[in-house]
């Protein structure tokens, strides 16, 4: 191994130590007088003590200098959660500092320079798990810590002063139903989807007919943009809950949580019956025609050869399907479906952006923690995980 | 002893097989062979009734293939294809057992079978039975997927260009395997193939077929020496058929008393090679020996006599 490339940088470790030194120029944090009126940005330099700031700037250049080296993805990744953490521990030390003596309407948010360093962080750490590329199981672990470190930050006062957490402060009881109303939404509709679309895709696997019929019905709804399919659902539910005798009595109508339901269902069948058929169809032709050849019946073949070669084809569409519904249920709240999408709508028709971002960073966070928990479970599935390079 | 009878399938008109008969007797290797288009898949195919036969039957052991649901019947014929058809998901001793598996059979018996095949591939059981095909070479994967074909000692095994993706040298060692262990078994086997080089070093009988017929049934040196029609000639070939027709005998058969001095060849050794032997040592007699005894002489006279015995 030549030296040369022992002593070289690695290329985005290079890209991200730049962008970090740029991002320390935009305002960190913003003071605003109220929740309402836009804020006035604040440097880095300036949100707390000088000793506490550069305590704070110390991890994340040292993140940014460990994210340098190019054959030690583990000094990576260790370096990119401490920089995580002090910029972190910066936000909370500035929430404290800032908003001494400003007032009791006073807020502050992170700003752009924050979310700036969060996001190159994030892809510091993103680039070095991917050179690292880990097992499921190792993933899963990492998950943990980051979940129970974010946990942590969460439980404890370090934040409890940010605008973020004071909107959250006024609406506790909200915040709990909304979250499991957006679980229900997205895991409820997925659960349906796949009740109905494994049937499904299985028929169609089968039935090539019924395949050519069906999959264009599908992939039909799936282009109806969402706005228009919550739209739709309206006039149709609510003639439904009109109309059919007990249909009201179980929550059917033109608006609620019935049609925002729907909605998401319709949208999921598309990844649900493609995926299974082309799970189903993935198994290697001398693989089926051996199972038939030695006396297979059909549901063997399908229990003991079919689904399991073709499970991660298929959990990978209920990662797409749970992905998407996470996503879209923010807009059933159009609709008075309920979920993140609540504050989210409120907070625009407000201007209040801490509002908005109490609907959206946890809708983010859901979304990516159930990516990473699905992708696991479609390592977890594969086949042969021996035969893996 | 297997009995076709007149069978025939139909596509769209056109005869893929076209009323083709004949009896397999037990315990023998019959090999079919024809171009690709000659129906002799389709032939193998309506044995296990994975292709239903359009006219005709099938009887095994004096039985209609017709009398028991395809499934059952498909359990008891072995059944072995090109590309191995190993399943990708389950260990070597999940899938020789697959077969002893649906039938049944309880674990101890399913697990001593395995082991038992195994080592009669040559592939240790303590290091094989866990492993994934994936994890084998193209060899080993084609032996576990003969070995699954005979797990549940089937009346009969079906094979269709088993050895078709593997590499000459491997393909030789792989013929030579399945004719040994077919010996030592006494199973019957129906082997597709499209080379009648296979078709000749395996087949106790050798099936010809041309566009959905039989056009030749019978045994490998009157395939050679008396083909039937311009079709098997030319499957046969021309040039080299003495040569084919030394590879099918054995040393032993025309074997003089006495020895002589020189390298040896075993009594099992065939006429092709000994006479290769002759021609490279540039003698004109080989001592022949068996078992590290002597048991006389082969001489080029007596072997170019054998080759001229069928012109």
């Amino acid at each position: 191994m030549p030296a040369r490339r022992l002593t070289a940088v690695s290329p985005p470790g290079a890209l991200f130590a730049a962008l970090g030194a740029l991002a320390l120029l935009a305002p960190f944090m913003t003071v605003a007088a109220n929740r309402i009126v836009a804020g006035e940005g604040v440097g880095i330099w300036t949100i707390a003590a000088p000793g506490a700031v550069a305590g704070g700037l110390a991890t994340v250049a040292l993140a940014l200098l460990l994210g340098l080296l190019p054959r030690r993805p583990w000094l990576r990744l260790a370096g990119a959660a401490l920089g995580l953490a002090g910029v972190v521990w910066l936000l909370g030390q500035g929430t404290q500092t800032l908003l001494e003596g400003a007032g009791d309407y006073a807020r502050v948010s992170p700003a752009p320079g924050f979310w700036y360093l969060l996001v190159i962080l994030g892809l510091l750490m993103a680039d070095a798990l991917s050179a690292l590329s880990p097992g499921p199981l190792v993933r899963a672990g990492l998950l943990a810590l980051a979940l129970l470190a974010g946990a942590m930050v969460l439980q404890s006062d370090a934040l409890a002063q940010l605008s973020i957490f004071r909107e959250y402060d006024g609406r506790r009881a909200a915040f709990a139903t909304a979250f499991w109303r957006h679980l229900g939404l997205a895991f409820g509709s997925l659960a349906v989807a796949a009740a109905i679309g494994f049937p499904l895709g299985i028929a169609c696997h089968r039935n090539t007919r019924l395949r050519a019929a069906l999959l264009p019905v599908l992939s039909f709804l799936q282009t109806i943009p969402s706005l228009a399919m919550f739209g739709i659902m309206i006039p149709l539910l609510g003639w439904v809950g009109d109309s059919v005798p007990g249909a009201a009595a179980f929550g059917i109508a033109g608006i609620g949580f019935a049609p925002a339901f729907l909605a998401l269902v319709l949208y999921s069948l598309l990844p649900v019956v493609a995926n299974t058929v082309a799970g189903l169809d993935s198994t290697p032709p001398a693989a089926r025609d051996a199972a038939r050849g030695m006396g297979m019946t059909s549901r063997q073949r399908l229990w003991q050869v079919e689904l399991p070669l073709g499970l991660p084809v298929i959990l990978a569409g209920l990662r797409i399907v749970l992905v998407q519904n996470i996503g879209l249920a923010v807009i059933a709240a159009l609709i008075g479906g309920g979920g993140f999408g609540t504050f989210v709508f409120q907070g625009l028709n407000q201007t209040a952006t801490d509002l908005i971002l109490l609907g959206a960073l946890p809708t983010v966070a859901l979304a990516l923690i159930a990516a990473i928990v699905m992708d696991i479970l479609v390592d977890l599935t594969s086949p042969t995980p021996e035969s893996h390079p | 002893m297997i009995e076709i009878d007149a069978i025939t399938k139909v596509y769209d008109g056109t005869p893929a097989v076209d009323a083709v008969s004949l009896t397999v007797e037990t315990g023998t290797i019959t090999a079919i062979v024809g171009t690709s288009g000659s129906g002799k898949t389709t032939l193998l195919r309506m044995i296990n009734r994975l292709v239903e036969p359009s006219s005709g039957e099938v009887r095994i052991n004096g039985e209609p293939t017709t009398g028991l649901p395809k499934v059952t019947l498909r359990r008891r014929i072995g059944y072995a294809i090109q590309g191995h058809g190993l399943f990708p998901h389950h260990s070597v001793a999940r899938n020789i057992g697959a077969v002893p598996r649906l039938l049944g059979w309880p674990r101890d018996e399913i697990r001593a079978r395995v082991d038992e095949l195994l080592e009669l591939f040559s592939m240790p059981p303590d290091a094989f039975r866990d492993r994934y095909p994936g994890e084998l070479s193209g060899g080993q994967q084609q032996r576990v997927g003969v070995a699954r074909a005979l797990a549940s000692r089937p009346d009969m095994i079906l094979m269709d260009e088993p050895f078709g993706a593997l590499d000459p040298i491997i393909r030789t060692r792989a013929q030579e395997d399945l004719k040994r262990i077919q010996q030592a078994l006494g199973s019957t086997i129906l082997i597709v193939t499209h080379d009648m080089e296979e078709a000749i070093q395996l087949g106790d009988k050798v099936a010809v077929m041309d566009a959905g017929k039989l056009v030749q049934y019978a045994a490998p040196a009157e395939i050679i020496a008396k083909p039937a029609t311009e079709f098997v000639a030319e499957m046969v070939g021309g040039v080299d058929r003495p040569l084919k027709m030394l590879s099918l005998v054995p040393v032993s058969e025309i074997v003089e008393e006495g020895a002589v001095d020189g390298p040896a060849i075993g009594a099992e050794t065939s006429l092709r090679d000994a006479l290769s032997t002759c021609l490279w040592s540039g003698r004109d007699a080989l001592r022949v020996e068996r078992e590290g005894r002597v048991v006389g002489h082969v001489t080029l006279a007596a072997i170019r006599a054998r080759a001229e015995a069928h012109r």
